[in-house]
């Protein structure tokens, strides 16, 4: 077992003047995300949710403005070299590495690994539930389990930056839940800066503290998710949330 | 305000870009592959240019009637094979298409795609060892009281062999192009009561006539670009396609300016092909994917029955024939002696040592390309053109089909003869060109795994810094073994069968199986030649089921 590092560093995330075009298309955000805290990134399909989080994990780079993480500039790193982890709605796992290995690649991309890497990883393991499935294929894990175990190598490579892009949507009800849990266990401890892109109004209000919703390519509306979902919040996010966005019992909008 | 934005925009762009590219080994991997590429057949057409310049007056003078003769004979020979290939192709197809039930045809249609496995050398000797002179068929005749068998030389020889070649081939081809009807429209044709004829009006034909150009263009471009069946039946000057008259060029005539005219001519000529092939939309790879069958809701007359079930019998006496043949003869040969035998050994080690080479630079070859494709494609934009190096490692590989072996060969050789040294760089020629010529048929093995597996890995590698070996070891070499093996096999398959480039720079000191087996049928020697034939049949064949099973094992 690791010893929890005592003063981990709280990043704070700031897209500055972004735009990023492709096509037709030009996407402007503007936006600042508060360190150390969940924020759900919400909005229609196509408003611009996983361009927001491919630019700050740098598999886009911006036409212009920067990326700040911390106040440093990040605009041109390579994504490898960013204090952040992703993770995808799918594909986020190696089909011919077993589990093991697949978490060891977040400590060292060619899988050299000392003792106390071998360490790291059975604690990520433990934490996310996957202790003595280390020898699995990804194709012997169920969807839920493949997810944590892209949540394990998010621990074991332990950047103060984090990115969800749907990465429960394929998943059912009760395995979602299982997965919030887990992502909420894992910002108390770690205190990283994540955004979490979902559908789903009650996962955001569930987990984030803040919310930044998307449309047409740019930041409609941020603020304290408590603001979003109560009955005077943001007009245009009612509108997409319908019923779960201001009614406290609706349990599902879709 | 403005002016500030502009800056870090510039400054941005320019930045990301060399963070985003920054210097992918996998690109520089595809470049190698490309200069290695052009390199070779750069230089043997320079070599071709210098050699003309040199001599300017005799190229002048191999504008003869005899250049005329040859260039007519290529293409009418060319015309004929594919006329005679391709339109019983299509009443074979037809029928076995008819028939899904009909007895042994799976064991058919395996059967059809061995003469594509076969070297041409093989596939010569069998036909010679069934219509030669002294093969089975001229004993029956003369048994039969029917006098002298003429034998099979010439034009006759080469349709005969063009023909056991492409016939299976385009039977695939035509079958493969009638599986795509779906299957709603034989639901119908059986609803509204079609006929043989009217099916074959309305559904059968439509889907054929779409395939036929690009698979007559296909056979044309085979038969047009046949070097070894057109050396081995072609009897003398009065059936010479220009392949064979560049090699006799060289080896025989020692005329230089000749052969760089017959090359530049042969160059042309494919090229003029290749390039209505493709606005044709030809499968220049000639590749088919035949499902076992398809459920037909058709109602045959006895009298359409016995039609077909003589068609195919026909087709299938004519592709089985020289098959058998080759085994025959082969096993009557004196085999164990031929197994003793030194040069035998030393034929087999050298042409298993050289294959084994040329499979092995195919396969990186086409490796190196895959992947810069994909990363080069990957770095750019959605929306942006393709570069013309993305270009070059996609379609440009496949350009090296229009420069026939013996053309790259014979440029090399000219001008290396001056030093003397034609002899000395014979091996590495061996496995350069051979692997070169592999390489589309390599590529088109391990293209669609890399690509599928970089779809689903590129983000996770460049997030986890995954690059260079670690990303080869840990990455790529699992999903890509079994394709990359596919591809090595069916390299070393073509390479141990070839004849074109060996033909040029054998020697004494130098001798492969397929150019052993020429030197025995050149003194006479047909048994010996026979039981080598089979011998490397069998190899090939093992190679090519090889590569077969492992590509079908990838998919399953």
């Amino acid at each position: 077992m690791i010893a929890d590092k005592p003063a981990r560093q709280v990043a704070s995330l700031t897209l500055d003047k972004t735009t990023f075009s492709y096509g037709e298309t030009t996407l402007a955000f503007d936006v600042e995300f508060p360190a150390g805290k969940i924020s759900a990134v919400m909005g229609p399909s196509g408003s611009g949710k996983s361009t927001l989080l491919n630019l700050v994990a740098g598999f886009e780079i911006p036409s212009s403005g920067r990326i700040l993480i911390n106040g440093k500039d990040f605009t041109a790193t390579s994504p490898a070299e960013r204090p952040v982890s992703m993770v995808f709605q799918e594909n986020n796992l190696f089909a011919h590495l077993d589990v093991f290995r697949n978490v060891g690649l977040g400590i060292s991309p060619s899988l050299t690994l000392d003792s106390g890497g071998h360490a790291a990883i059975a604690d990520a393991l433990a934490r996310t539930g996957l202790a003595g499935k280390e020898k699995r294929l990804p194709r012997e894990l169920s969807g839920g389990e493949r997810q944590r175990v892209a949540l394990a190598r998010a621990l074991v490579r332990d950047r103060p930056v984090l990115l969800l892009d749907e990465p429960f949507a394929s998943l059912g009800p009760a395995l979602r839940e299982d997965m919030l849990e887990l992502v909420a266990a894992m910002q108390i401890e770690r205190k990283m800066t994540t955004l979490f892109v979902t559908h789903q109004p009650e996962d955001a209000r569930r987990l984030a503290s803040h919310v930044v919703f998307l449309e047409n390519g740019t930041v409609a509306a941020a603020g304290e998710a408590a603001d979003f979902f109560s009955a005077d919040g943001p007009e245009a996010f009612r509108r997409y949330a319908g019923s779960a966005g201001s009614t406290p019992l609706a349990s599902n909008a879709h | 305000m403005a002016g500030r934005d502009e800056q870090i925009t510039s400054a941005a762009v320019a930045e990301g870009r060399s963070a985003a590219s920054g210097s992918d080994p996998r690109i520089a991997a595809g470049i190698c592959a490309l200069i290695f590429t052009s390199t070779l057949i750069g230089g043997a057409l320079l070599g071709l240019v210098i050699e003309s310049a040199g001599d300017f007056s005799g190229a002048a003078a191999a504008f003869d009637s005899y250049l005329f003769r040859i260039t007519r004979f290529t293409l009418w020979q060319a015309l004929l094979s594919t006329l005679l290939s391709v339109v019983p192709a299509l009443f074979v197809a037809r029928a076995l298409s008819r028939h899904p039930h009909f007895p042994g045809r799976s064991f058919i249609l395996q059967l059809f795609a061995v003469p594509l496995a076969l070297p041409a050398i093989v596939a010569a000797l069998g036909v010679l060892a069934l219509y030669g002179r002294a093969g089975y068929f001229a004993e029956l005749y003369m048994r039969a009281g029917a006098g002298d068998w003429p034998g099979i030389y010439g034009l006759s020889g080469i349709l005969v062999a063009h023909v056991f070649f492409n016939l299976p081939l385009c039977v695939r081809l035509f079958l493969e192009a009638l599986q795509t009807v779906p299957t709603d429209q034989w639901r119908l044709a059986s609803q509204l009561g079609m006929g043989a004829r009217p099916t074959f009006r309305f559904i059968e034909w439509p889907a054929m006539r779409q395939a036929l150009p690009g698979v007559a263009g296909l056979v044309f471009m085979l038969c047009i670009t046949s070097f070894t069946i057109v050396l081995i039946l072609g009897g003398g000057p009065r059936a010479t396609t220009l392949e064979v008259a560049i090699y006799q060029a060289l080896r025989f005539d020692f005329d230089p300016a000749r052969a760089v005219v017959l090359t530049l001519l042969q160059i042309l000529l494919t090229f003029v092909v290749i390039a209505l092939l493709t606005r044709l939309g030809a499968n220049t790879t000639g590749e088919t994917n035949l499902s076992v069958s398809q459920r037909r809701y058709l109602s045959i007359g006895s009298g359409e029955f016995a039609l077909n079930a003589t068609l195919i019998v026909l087709a299938l006496l004519f592709v089985a024939g020289p098959m058998g043949a080759t085994v025959a003869a082969g096993l009557q040969s004196d085999l164990v002696r031929l197994a003793g035998e030194k040069a035998v050994h030393l034929a087999t080690a050298t042409s298993a040592v050289l294959a084994f080479l040329s499979a092995l630079l195919a396969a990186t070859l086409s490796l190196s390309l895959v992947m810069a494709r994909r990363a080069l494609a990957a770095r750019r934009g959605r929306t942006d053109k393709r570069s013309l190096l993305e270009y070059a490692s996609d379609t440009g590989a496949g350009l090296v089909l229009v420069v026939p072996p013996i053309v790259i060969g014979a440029g090399w050789f000219l001008p290396l003869r001056h030093i003397g040294g034609a002899f000395a760089v014979a091996p590495i020629m061996v496995v350069a060109v051979n692997a070169v010529m592999a390489m589309p048929f390599a590529l088109r093995a391990v293209r669609p795994a890399y690509d599928a597996a970089s779809e689903r890995h590129e983000r996770l590698c460049a997030q986890l810094g995954i690059v260079g070996w670690n990303r080869l070891r840990l990455v790529e070499w699992p999903v890509l073994r079994r394709p990359l093996a596919t591809a090595f096999a069916f390299a070393m398959a073509l390479s141990l069968g070839d004849l074109g480039v060996i033909a040029l720079f054998g020697s004494d000191s130098l001798q492969t199986l397929p150019y052993l087996l020429l030197a025995r049928m050149g003194s006479y020697r047909t048994a010996d030649a026979a039981g080598l034939a089979l011998f490397l049949g069998i190899l090939c064949l093992a190679l090519i089921v090889l590569a077969d099973r492992l590509g079908k094992e990838r998919s399953a």
